[in-house]
């Protein structure tokens, strides 16, 4: 048997250590930070100027989001976006647009498996651990703050 | 009865078969990177004109084992076996190669260690004279392993500094009976190693014990020291592997600094993207068909240890929690 | 000033979120799970509300203004019909973000190929 035991294998991890390479964790932070930043300050523009066409905020709200997902759907689908996801990491995929390229790229990516069982069932790949959790908790949250509280 | 073993793990011909051509294609990436003026051919885009990933890799397969028939002057039908491994599931490219050619087929699976393994058995192949010729080929292709091993191609995410580029890269050599080219010497077959590395994005950590293991093995059976080759050829523990890789083996008391090189390393230009360097089986057969080969060939080197390494996982073993099984073969070559 | 105040909030969440990623080594889908609970937490706290007022897009755009916005759609039908409200508020919500994303993402796999 070459599988190491748990002794040898907390040993070699020990030895690993020393040629970890550091991660650019400030770098990686701070351009987050800004592309994030310029995304969201988009997403800005987007609702004030659907403010001044007089639609009330809340459905300016509701625009906003899909009209960022629009933008983030079609850069994914030009090849831009998983660029800008590769320098700025949670800077792209934090906003909408990215939640938008989480579904487009594999849609694109599984097309030639079919429409069905490629494009349809692979579409939600990345994106559907994000809806079933943000389901459970919101409905959790909402739950112990209409009985609990 | 005579065996030809030595050691434990280690075949050594008395006959020992040649590696009469080989052939490297890789694409457009790849060309791009330092090595790209040794390829026989480069494509400028990953698609080749084909409809999905999975054809471009079969593609460039099929033209891999075509170049290195023609500069071996043979025909389909001087070759008896055809040994093929590829990283997609049920190794499809290769078998779809296989299906252009009239030649008995056996498709084998070591990860980025297939080039060493085919080598390997084609060897065995030609010593044992069963076969005349053998083609041995390995590929892989960036953009189909994404999508099988990651995310989609077009999925916008960071890669970790331990991560590795899978290489659009496919190789072919020609083993044979007689000929002019390099000799295939020994082949030791390496033992799985697991020490408990699970992450998928840092193979070069999971892979060093078996590459370690492999070399100091060889060494044993033949009763040699480091200084007996020119140079120790791994493929691809990458940057931080290939220092790990030493410093297993010096813990043993091998030291192979000034002549280990490992394909990972040498396949592109350093890069945040391309992150501790290449991999797949299409790196170590391209750098080893379309550059060493070459050098073997006009004598640059005088004995050669190629070791290529693979990492035996799967996403499934991955996401149950499974650690990552490696495996290292070793081709001693000598020039003519 | 609406323009500065989104930058900066809707910067620091993507920055705490990369934080997160690089400190635990956690893969990208895990912290985007994260994220998305999170707003739905902070919503219940009633700490999310305030951050919309402040910040407007800078909130709302990132992941954890998905998660908000479904409490707050959970919520908001619960006042009327009690629990009922729950199953019919939330994804009422978020309707629009999640029918855009299946039409756009559909129309783009019709219209562009990956490029690798």
């Amino acid at each position: 048997m070459t599988k190491a035991n748990i002794r040898e294998q907390e040993a070699y991890s020990a030895f690993l250590e020393d040629f970890r390479p550091k991660r650019a964790t400030l770098r990686n932070i701070v351009v987050a930070f800004f592309v994030g930043g310029l995304i969201c300050t988009v997403g800005q523009g987007v609702l004030t100027y659907i403010m001044t066409r007089g639609i009330p905020l809340k459905q300016a709200y509701v625009l906003t989001s899909s009209i960022m997902v629009f933008a983030g759907a079609f850069l994914t689908g030009l090849g831009v976006y998983d660029k800008i996801g590769s320098f700025a990491g949670m800077g792209a995929a934090l906003p909408i647009t990215g939640f938008a390229n989480s579904v487009v790229s594999p849609a694109m990516e599984f097309k030639r498996e079919g429409f069905v069982l490629g494009v349809g069932a692979k579409m939600f790949q990345v994106a559907g651990p994000v809806i079933v959790y943000a389901s459970l908790s919101a409905t959790v949250v909402s739950i112990l703050k209409l009985y609990v509280f | 009865m005579k065996f030809h073993r030595r050691g434990k793990s280690t075949c050594v011909f008395e006959q020992m078969p040649v590696l009469v051509s080989a052939a490297a294609v890789v694409g457009p990436r790849e060309g791009k990177g330092p090595l790209g003026a040794e390829f026989d051919m480069v494509y400028s885009t990953t698609l080749l004109g084909e409809a999905s990933w999975e054809k471009a890799e079969s593609k460039m397969l099929r033209q891999a084992v075509d170049l290195a028939l023609a500069k071996a002057n043979l025909d389909e039908s001087d070759i008896d076996f055809l040994i093929a491994g590829d990283l997609l599931n049920q190794i499809i490219s290769s078998a779809y190669m296989a299906r252009e050619y009239d030649i008995p087929f056996l498709g084998i699976y070591g990860a980025c260690a297939t080039m060493s393994e085919g080598i390997g058995i084609g060897s065995l192949l030609v010593a044992g004279r069963f076969a005349r010729y053998v083609i041995v080929a390995s590929s892989s292709h960036h953009d189909a392993a994404e999508r099988q091993f990651r995310y989609p191609t077009e999925f916008g995410h960071q890669r970790p500094p331990t991560g590795q580029w899978t290489a659009t890269a496919a190789g072919a050599v020609v083993v044979g009976v007689k000929g002019k080219g390099p000799r295939v010497e020994a082949v030791t077959i390496g033992r799985v190693q697991d020490l408990g590395v699970s992450e998928p994005n840092d193979m070069g950590s999971a892979m060093a014990p078996g590459f370690a293991d492999t070399v100091w093995r060889h060494l044993q059976d033949m009763a040699r020291k480091p200084e007996d080759y020119d140079l120790v050829l791994s493929g691809d523990l990458g940057r931080i592997g290939s220092l790990i890789g030493r410093q297993l083996l010096r813990n043993k008391g091998i030291v192979i600094d000034e002549i280990h090189q490992d394909a990972g390393v040498m396949l592109y230009d350093p890069s945040p993207e391309v992150g501790a360097g290449g991999s797949g089986c299409g790196c170590v057969a391209s750098v080893f068909s379309g550059k060493l080969w070459k050098e073997l060939y006009n004598r640059q080197y005088r004995r050669i240890l190629l070791v290529a390494t693979g990492a035996l996982h799967s996403p499934t073993a991955c996401q149950q929690g499974e650690s990552i099984p490696c495996v290292a073969h070793a081709v001693s070559i000598v020039s003519e | 000033m609406a323009y500065v105040k989104a930058f900066v909030v809707g910067g620091l969440l993507c920055a705490i979120a990369q934080a997160a990623m690089d400190l635990t080594k956690a893969n990208p889908a895990i912290i985007m799970v994260s994220a998305v609970s999170a707003g739905a937490i902070l919503s219940g706290l009633g700490l999310y509300a305030p951050l919309v007022e402040f910040a407007g897009a800078g909130a709302t755009i990132p992941l954890p203004g998905f998660g908000h916005t479904l409490v707050t759609g959970m919520l908001e039908d619960a006042a009327q019909w009690g629990l009922f409200g729950i199953l019919t508020g939330g994804f009422k919500a978020v309707s629009a973000g999640l029918l855009s994303a299946v039409l756009f993402g559909y129309l783009m796999a019709v219209l562009f190929n990956p490029k690798g």
